[in-house]
Order: structure tokens, then sequence, then C-alpha cells
């Protein structure tokens, strides 16, 4: 009894039984579900496919978001919900490094390492441009990166002129290989980005002292700062590191289709990396966080639309379903309801006892 | 507590005041802003003119336009149609245009009655949505300002505007659907990835597919699942039906970058596509990177989407301003569909936006 | 049901995870009684308190309430609705409502409200009590103190047969006190029954007919104030007899001129955006000293300087005789300072955090970014501390916000302690927390100066000072107005040096 209680009890749990339980769905709808090949991809490489393989795939961006999303939460009590538009300025920057005035080059006109580096930089001066706004003039995240939200897209088209650059598999091979296959690697790329950031972030959260100072700061800023911290530059740093997540999430996005549109990549992505952060029972008002649970609560939003495209749910239904599990969510991490529920245990219990 | 009655009903009379502002107050705005690059992607609208207003004789000779678009970022045919515009009516060509820019219609309207306010001579509109037009089209006529639409229709009289220019998009979905009948496969197996429900370009091209589909016992939709014009969920549908394991040979996006994220999804599962391959691959809009797909023999039929209406919208307004009359309410523009084994260098180069 | 009693409350049981919070406690409150209800921190009066106005529901028990028998109280507002009345220590109003709202909200019927009767009839209530604030004022705007007595006048406004008044003193000077008390016989005449829950004795012999005392979730017993002298009070609380508090006294060390080489801190025209005005500070190594005023005179906000919690906007600062610059808590603690700060909750503990976290804060705050101390690391110092400090806790991993307000106070002392600071600001380390605390604390000051270190020590309670301190600082109206050393501390010594004139030096 308990170590039941203490399985329940972890934060990891949530996100854990949602995943069984989508598992469980289609595993009992279609075992099929779960089988994977190994097949020749048209450049003749060997690649797995599958429904697994396509959620790993597919979650990677939102994964690496969760990441820094759960940081900026964690921090600053709020979201960021410009995510998707600083993405497009990214995709936008990077590409415009790649292609200089032309958007369809014959040949790349710079490395893509230098590309990305750029891209990496201008997303996190963009973080730190909401950062400071949240940290040091105080303005409500939501509200802050709501600048972003509106502007961001118009800015990344700005960026190559309203065009939109083609990378054609003869100017760069290689550009592909970071949203598809690496040659001779049957598994997507995007995975193995995924997990590197996943790499990063423990040793991160393992050697600094990452976790403790943002936690702090975001139980209580005015204690954080008499013990010595900088609240203001905290939170700003988790922004930063966002911003990195985010230039990561945009070459994976600008990668998987060699070009960029302004008005629709990464759209509402956003709302994901938020609902993983909820999923994986992190307080939205900020404070205490999980980190794996959170990147769990990413794959589950995309275990769920595969499962939802699977069963060829219209697509644009998909925010009903998100919707319906917010509220499950919610509902069920409300006070109210956990009282409720335990008194229920205890009467069960206690009626056990007695039929005894 | 008087001072919060006091305070809200401030506030009440703050907002009040906003809105007239937004429909009578905005003359300084426009003319004042320079540049044309601007544009939003979501939300407000923004105003800018091309031409600087000379102070001398030429500016009484300009005809005035004000034109209200649909945001340019929107998709590549909408970039097309923006610099058609803005390549058309310049100074050197008669014309002194003020654009604005919104994917929402109310504030459409409002740049609408901006524009009525400055007094412009005619008015270029492509709505964000059919309803809610008439008044402010009525104060137009009122003000004596012919209306020109383009690109969408809307629902308000006919007397309201001068003539509308629009693409037939059923007529583009038939032409495509008549295109792949043409290919004479024994069995059409069709993965469907539509626009935003609901858009005219969407509808158009949905309805012929569907009307076939009902009508031949041969023709099947594996899937119909909008990507709503995103790529990536183009990739992620066209990736669920090869996870599932069905067959299908014909893909029908109704964009080029939702062809383009399912072809992507094909290549990754080694299912070959193109002229003579076992997939058919079908997209509209004709970007020039599609044409030259379908050179490449990728892909295999792309449908024209017209965004050139500005010399249509030209010669109209030279007919009214030389005192003739339109005979025709609606135009339809000429729109092609590109075969991959006849397209040309030449065609991708005249066609492709 | 006994004949004039208006509260039964009988085998009261509360359990939290790993905690009986309450083991078959019985309490009887009759009609026009002020009845104290005392014991330590974690004794558990404020989960008695917090059942019978239906925060918590209790496990076990039944409460009855004169006329109506038995009572099931599942929410604050049955509790209101039976007419049990709360105020509570914390503040618990809106802040940015006015003083009216605040005295009203959640007591109207229907959604119409006459906002011009409500402030009138709010005013009328004010000024008959006494109180200096106006029903449109917003309530942020008044003073703590001012605060919670509107919190006062709203819980006697609601026509209560019960009143709890929890802790309301702790932040209350004694002009405000004594009108308290006023307002607390006024409503012991007409019959009220008011639950008064204190760490304040003095208050307890002053005000009060009975005293109930509990300790660890148990009830000890109840008493006439009259068969319950002062040390016995004490020693029941306790569990033990003791003269700890007559032992203290005579460890205070008498204060010994040194010269200024041996100053550990010195401040010259210190002075911060807070509002004090500049001043002189020093303090030698092994002093203990203190700050002395009355509430708002400016003690917290003078070490708060010292601390550079603060923006600090002038004055020069030297460390062990060399020049440095405190701006920032961090440029203190590099320093060799630690201040424990005057409001616990909002100031001093990290809420979600365990016990260690919490502890080892400050130590690893100095240690840098890029060197965590390992969870073995953390751990020892953590378990160092809890026995050190006798901290009760289920472990080193519980929540601190889950401990009792004592308890909280030990580990925050554990934070600064580890960073082995040269020179420990207190303030009101021993507010509402409980006497065994307060004697652990005083002689953990005396221990840690006769070790060399050097200790400011605050307290609203003038005694605790005179027994801790070898030199006083004497503020008012945000001004150091004198300084009390050797034969000059003495109670009257002090307040006729707060009362009034410029000091003597």
């Amino acid at each position: 009894m308990n170590t039941l209680k203490k399985i329940t009890k972890n934060q990891l749990f949530i996100p854990l039984a949602a995943l069984l339980i989508l598992a469980m769905f289609n595993l009992i709808m279609d075992p099929g579900f779960f089988k994977i090949t190994l097949g020749q991809n048209n450049m003749g490489n060997y690649v797995l496919s599958g429904y697994l393989i396509t959620i790993l795939d597919s979650g990677s961006e939102l994964a690496i978001l969760a990441i820094g999303m759960t940081l900026v939460t964690a921090a600053s009590g709020g979201q960021d919900i410009s995510v998707g538009a600083v993405i497009a300025i990214g995709g936008s920057a990077m590409l415009r490094v790649l292609c200089g005035n032309d958007p369809k080059p014959a040949q790349l006109h710079a490395p893509i390492i230098v590309a990305f580096l750029v891209s990496c930089i201008v997303c996190m001066l963009f973080g730190a441009f909401n950062g400071t706004l949240v940290a040091y003039f105080k303005i409500q995240p939501m509200v802050a990166t709501l600048i972003m939200y509106t502007a961001g897209r118009s800015i990344a088209a700005w960026i190559n002129n309203n065009t939109l650059p083609v990378i054609s598999p003869t100017a760069s091979p290689s550009f592909a290989y970071f949203g598809g296959f690496i040659p001779g690697i049957p598994i997507p790329t995007p995975v193995f980005i995924a997990i590197i950031c996943m790499i990063i972030i423990a040793l991160v959260l393992k050697f600094t002292n990452l976790g403790l100072y943002t936690q702090s700061v975001g139980i209580n800023e005015s204690s954080s700062k008499l013990n010595g911290l900088n609240p203001q530059a905290i939170k700003l740093l988790s922004f930063v590191i966002l911003g990195l997540c985010v230039a990561v999430a945009a070459l994976i996005k600008v990668s998987r289709i060699q070009t960029i549109n302004y008005s629709v990549i990464a759209k509402d992505i956003e709302m994901d990396a938020i609902l993983a952060v909820a999923l994986g029972g992190n307080a939205l008002s900020g404070g205490k966080f999980n980190m794996p649970a959170s990147i769990i609560g990413a794959y589950v939003i995309q275990f769920l639309t595969t499962t939802l495209y699977k069963f060829k749910v219209q697509s644009d239904a998909l925010p009903a379903y998100k919707a319906v599990v917010v509220i499950l969510l919610v509902v069920l991490s409300a006070p109210v309801v956990r009282e409720y529920l335990s008194g229920l245990k205890k009467k069960i219990k206690a009626g056990g006892k007695e039929v005894a | 507590m008087k001072k919060r009655v006091l305070a809200t009903l401030l506030s009440a009379v703050m907002l009040v005041s906003l809105a007239a502002c937004g429909s009578n107050g905005g003359s300084n705005d426009t003319g004042s802003a320079g540049g044309s690059t601007g544009g939003s992607t979501s939300g407000s609208t923004t105003t800018t003119t091309t031409t600087t207003t000379d102070s001398g004789s030429s500016s009484g000779a300009l005809i005035k336009v004000g034109i209200i678009n649909n945001d340019p970022n929107e998709s590549g045919y909408r970039t097309a149609n923006d610099a058609d515009l803005k390549a058309m009516f310049t100074e050197a060509n008669g014309y002194e245009a003020s654009f604005a820019y919104s994917l929402k219609n109310d504030e459409q309207i409002t740049a609408a009655q901006k524009f009525i306010q400055d007094g412009v001579d005619y008015l270029l509109l492509s709505a964000a949505d059919t309803a809610g037009w008439d008044s402010v089209l009525k104060d137009a006529q009122d003000a004596g300002i012919s209306v020109i639409l383009f690109d969408r229709t809307i629902d308000a009289d006919e007397s309201l505007y001068e003539a509308s220019i629009v693409s037939d998009m059923a007529k583009e979905g038939e032409t495509a659907v008549n295109w792949l009948a043409g290919q004479g496969l024994s069995e059409y197996n069709v993965i469907h990835i539509q626009g935003v429900m609901g858009s005219a370009a969407q509808q158009g091209r949905t309805g012929a597919l569907d009307d076939k589909v009902k009508a031949e016992a041969s023709w099947n939709l594996v899937t119909q699942q909008t990507a709503e014009w995103n790529a990536e969920k183009a990739q992620q549908i066209v990736q669920s039906v090869i996870d599932s394991g069905e067959s299908f040979n014909v893909i029908y996006a109704e964009n080029d970058d939702m062809a383009k994220g399912a072809v992507a999804a094909l290549d990754s599962a080694g299912i070959s596509h193109g002229v003579g391959k076992d997939v058919i691959v079908m997209g509209f809009d004709c970007n020039k990177w599609a044409l030259e797909e379908l050179l490449n023999k990728n892909w295999n039929y792309d449908g024209q989407c017209n965004p050139f209406q500005a010399s249509y919208i030209d010669e109209i307004i030279k007919t009214l301003e030389s005192g003739g009359t339109i005979s025709q309410k609606t135009i339809i523009m000429d729109e092609k569909g590109f075969d991959a084994a006849t397209i040309t260098q030449a065609d991708v180069d005249q066609y492709g936006i | 049901m006994k004949e004039k009693s208006v509260l039964e409350m009988r085998g009261i049981q509360k359990s939290f995870p790993g905690v009986r919070a309450l083991q078959g406690v019985d309490f009887t409150l009759c009609e026009g009684e002020i009845h104290a209800l005392m014991g330590e921190n974690g004794a558990g009066k404020s989960t008695l308190i917090k059942v019978l106005t239906g925060v918590y529901t209790k496990d076990e028990g039944q409460i009855f309430l004169k006329g109506k028998d038995e009572v099931n109280i599942h929410s604050p507002q049955d509790a209101q609705r039976l007419g049990i009345s709360t105020v509570y220590q914390e503040i618990t109003l809106c802040p940015n409502l006015s003083v009216a709202e605040n005295m009203y909200i959640g007591r109207t019927e229907g959604a119409l409200q006459n906002w011009k009767k409500m402030n009138a009839d709010a005013d009328k209530i004010l000024q008959s009590l006494d109180i200096p604030a106006k029903a449109s004022q917003q309530l942020a705007s008044c003073s703590i103190a001012v605060q919670q007595m509107v919190a006062i006048a709203r819980a006697v406004d609601m026509e209560c047969k019960v009143l709890i008044l929890d802790e309301p003193t702790s932040s209350l000077d004694d002009n405000e006190v004594a009108k308290l008390f006023k307002l607390m016989r006024d409503l012991k005449a007409k019959g009220v029954g008011i639950i008064f829950v204190t760490h304040f004795l003095d208050q307890v012999y002053e005000v009060c007919d009975k005293i109930t005392v509990l300790r660890d979730g148990k009830l000890v017993g109840e008493y006439e104030i009259a068969d319950l002298p002062r040390v016995k009070l004490v020693s029941k609380m306790l569990g033990k007899e003791m003269d700890d508090l007559s032992d203290i006294k005579s460890e205070a060390k008498a204060y010994e001129e040194k010269d200024a080489s041996e100053y550990v801190f010195e401040a010259k025209n210190l002075q911060s955006n807070a509002g004090i005005k500049p001043f002189d500070f020093y303090i030698k190594k092994g002093e203990v000293n203190g700050f002395t005023g009355l509430l708002g005179s400016g003690r917290s906000e003078c070490v708060r300087a010292i601390f550079g919690a603060d923006t600090v906007i002038g004055g020069e600062v030297k460390v062990d005789g060399k020049s440095v610059k405190i701006t920032k808590p961090i440029q203190a603690m590099k320093n060799g300072i630690a201040y424990l700060p005057e409001d616990r909750k909002l100031d001093g503990i990290v809420g979600d955090l365990s016990v260690r976290e919490n502890i080892i804060l400050a130590l690893q705050v100095l240690k840098g970014f890029f060197k965590p101390f390992t969870k073995a690391e953390a751990n020892k110092f953590a378990e160092e501390y809890i026995k050190l400090l006798g901290i009760k806790t289920a472990s080193a991993d519980t929540p601190i916000k889950s401990l009792s307000g004592g308890n909280q106070q030990k580990c925050i002392l554990a934070r600064w302690l580890l960073t082995k600071p040269e020179y420990l600001i207190l303030d009101e380390p021993t507010r509402g927390i409980d006497v065994g605390t307060k004697v652990d604390i005083q002689k953990l000051v005396l221990k840690l100066a006769s070790e060399g270190m050097s200790i400011t020590f605050i307290s609203s309670e003038t005694d605790e000072m005179l027994r801790t301190c070898s030199r006083l600082i004497v503020m008012r109206d945000r001004k150091v107005v004198g300084e009390l050393k050797g034969d000059e501390l003495t109670q009257s010594m002090i307040m006729s040096t707060i009362a009034g004139g410029e000091s003597e030096k």
C-alpha cells in the first residue's frame, strides 16, 4: 500500500500514466501500432519506420522546447507564448545566412554551423528581450511575450525581405539531415538532437545550481534576494536558455522541409510546450519543477497527436482533444477533488475492512 | 469606492472614444508612414503608403487608391499578389496607393473606413471574410468612391462594387481532378490534404475531388485531413498513413507547401513519386520551386491560382476614368494547370511565383 | 453541554501525513470569557483553531455550539454562519481593496451592494473602535498594525458569538495593544466568548480569565488564571520545570570598552532608500548589541541597510577596518555578514523547497553557481544543524512550509550559521515562536558571542534585549536617538530614551 502511495505521489506518475493509457488504447485498437520496420528511403539509406519512430521523431522539437519552458515557468511563474514566432525568426535568420539574398541558391553562402550559431544568437537575443521585460520591467511573462508573439512572424518575414527561401538538395544535401536521416543511421536525426539536449540539461542541472536558483526565485523572490541571489539575472537567464532551445527547434523545423513559411511554421507550438510543462505536474505559477516529467509530458502530447492522426480524427479538432486533457489535469490537481478522492479511498478501505 | 465607479466609467468612455478614433480619427496615420515592407502576421492592421506625396503639381493628377489586402506573409501566393499590386500602383503609373493588411475582417473594415475618410478615389479590397461589408461599402458609395474586389468575393449587393476579379477555385479543382482522371489509373487511392477549413480555396479544391470520389467507384479517399496550409502537418498526416500500412497512389495537396511536406514523408519511407512512379503528387499555387519539381519530374501536377490581378484592376480603373462602363461584374482570371510531362522552363519562368 | 458554555470541542483528532497534530483534545469556552490557548509552536494551537474555523476538517471528535448541539463545520463560511469569527496572525485581507470592502467582502446577500451605506457603516465601526483608517482608503496604504485592526473590526461587526484572535498583537505596539484589550473587554461584557492565542505571557495575565494548555497535540489542562502563576504556565507548556528565564540574565556580558581596531563592522552616514536618516554604527568582535524603538521606528531598516537588502544611497562601510562596498546582499555575505530577516514567511523561507535546501541555500550561493554541493554533502549539513538546533521535522526532505513557525525560524538560523558568519544580524528572531525556542535562541546568541561572533539582535520584547545585549541603539522616528550601555541598560532608561529628548551619552 505504501509503495503504491509513493508511486502515485511521484510527479512522474501523471505523465507516465497518461503515456501508458495511450499505449494501452493503441495496443487494444491495433497491435500493429507498435510495429517497427526497417526499409529503404529514397536516398537509398536503410531507415526505421513505424508509429513509435514517428512519435519520437515528431516530438523532438516539443521536448526541446519543454526544457526551456520548464525553466522559464519555474523562475518567472509565467510562460513564454512567443516561442513559435521566435522559431520563425530563428529559422528565417538561419536561411538568410545560408542563402544570402538569393531565395534559391545554387550553393550555400555559409557553412550550416555558422548559420546555426547565428540563429542561436538571434534567438537568445529575443529571449533576452523577453527576459528583460519580465525581470527588469516586471511585466507579466504572458503579456511581455505577447509582443513577440504578435510581431515575431513579421520580423521573420522582414529578415528575408518577404521571400521564402528554399534550399534544394543540390545546393546542400546535408541540410536535410537535421530534420531527416543521416546516411547510414536508421534513426531520425531529431531524436538524437533531442537526446543531446536532454543530456546537456541533465548535466547542467547536476553540475550547476540552475535548478536550485530558478526554483528558489520562483518560490520566493524576496527571500532569494536576501540569500544573495540576483532574481532578475536568473529570470533573464531562464529566458535566454529558452531562446537557445528555440534555436535548436528552429533548426529541426526548417531542416524538415528545407524551407520556411513564416505564418505557419511551428504554429501554436507554444501552447503545446506549456501543456507539456503542465502535464508534467509542474505548477504553472512557478517554483518547484521536475524536468523529466515535462519532457515526458511533451512526448505524451505527440503520442496523442499521432494517435489522433492514426484514427483520422480531423486535425483541426486536435486542440479540442488537448483542451479535454487540460481540463482533466486541472480538475484532477485541484485540492477539492484531491480531498474528495482521498476521502473516497478511505471509505473504500474502511468498507473493505468491515467486509473482512 | 466612488473612485472605483469613476474609474470604471472613465474606462468605458475611453473605450467608446477609442472606437470612434478607429472609425474616423485615423486620417493622420495614413500617408505619414513610409516604406513598403511592413505587414503583420496576426493582429493589428498596418497601413503604409508607397508613394510619398510630392508637394507638386503631379500629385493632383494621381489617382488615389486604397488597397486592403490579407497579410503578405500568409503564403507565397499572397506575397506574389502583394508584390504585383505594389509594382502596378506606383506614381510612375499614375497612382498614389495606400496599403492596409490584416487577416481579420473587423480590422479590414476599420481600414476601409479610414480610406473613405481620406477620400481615396478607388477602394481595392481582398476581404478576409465574406460577411459584414454592406454598410461600409454603402458609405464608400455615398462618398463617391468606386470599390473593386480582387481575389475574394463578398456577400453584398452587386450594386455596391464596380467589379470583382476572382479566381474560380471550384474550376481550379475541376481542372485538377479532370487531369487526374485523365491519367487512367485503374484505381485511385487518394490522400487528400486540405487547407484551412472554410477558406474559399479549400472549399473549391475540395469540392471537385469530393464529387468525383462520390461518383466513381474506383476513386477512394485513404484519408482526408486538413493540414492548415502547414507543410509539417502534411508530413505528419502522410507519415501516419504510411505507418498504418494502407496503400495509396495519389497525393492531392491543396497547396505547394503541403505537397512538399507530403513528399518529405514519402522520401523517408522510400516511396517513389513523380512521373511514371508509384505515387502521383499534386499541388496548387505554382510556386517557382514547385514548378521546378515538376520540371524534374518529381511531382506530377500543379494547379495555378493566379495572383496577378493588378493588370486587370488597372484596366478597369482606366476604363472607368475614361468614362466607360464595365460590361461584366465578375471577372474570372485565366488559370492553368501544369503537367510534369509537358511543362517547360519558359512556363516556370513565366508562371512561377 | 454545560450551562454557560458557548462552545465545546470533544476528543478532536487531526492527522497530517507523518504527524498527529491533535490527539483527543477537549476545549470549552464560556459566555463572556476570554480564554487563552497556550502552547509551544507545533503544540497544535493553530490546528485546533483551523479545525474550529473549517479550514481543516477534523478526523474525529465533536463540536457543540450553544443552542445548536453538534455542528459540522466544513468551510470558513460554515463557521462564519455559525457565529465563529477569526482574526489570524498573518493578515488575510485583500490589500488592493478598500477598508470598507475588506470589512464587508463575502458578507453581502445577493449581488447588489449599497456602497454608500457600506462606507458609512464601516466608518462608524472604525470610529467606535478608534481605528485610524477611513472606509474608502485602500487597505494597502494602512500600516500593518491598522490592517490588523481592520481585520478585528471585520470580525467584531459580524455579530459573532465566538471570536478567535490568533496572535493578533504580534505586530501591534503597546498603544494599539491597549486599544485592542479595551475592545476585547467590551466584547466580553456583551457575552462574546473570545479565544486568545498569543506568545506574550504578560498579555495573557492582563486580559484572560482562563488558560487551556496544549503540548505535542495533546491537552495538558484547563486552568483558572488565578491558579496558574507564570512559572507554572511556562513549565506546563514546556513539560518540565525550569528556571532558564532567570538563568539567562546572569550570562549577559558587561560591555567592555575596546578601541576602534577591533571593529568587525563599521558604518558612517549609512543611508538607504527605505526612509531612514543617515546613521553611524559599529560592532566589535564578540559583541551583542541591538536596535530598539517603537514599531516602525526604523530598527529593521537600519539592519537592512547594513546588509544591503534595501538600496543603499549613501555612507561608508568598513569590514575588519577595510573599506568595502555593500549594496547587495551577496556583497554583505562575502564579507561575513548574515541576516535573519524580520518577516519569516515573506523574506525568510523558500516555502516549497525542502528543509535541506533551505538550510544550505545561503552557503550554496556563496560557493557559486558552478559548484553545487553533492546530495551527501547537503544532507550532512542539514542533519548536523537539525540536530544542533533541535529542529522538529519528519526528514530533511520535508518542505519547510509544513514545519511550525519556530522550527522554520530555526532552519533560517541554521542557514546563516552554516555560512560561519563573523557578524550575524537577527531581526525579530523570536517573533511568533514559542517560549522554549525563544530561550533556545537567546542562549545560542550568547554562546555564539562568547565564541567570538558579533551579533545584532532586534526584538520588540525589551526584556529579551536587556537579557542578551550589552549595548542598545535607540531609535525614534527613523533616526538613531541614543545609545545605552552598562548601568543604563534598564527598562525605564530605554523607555525614557524612546519617549523624548535627546539622549545624553
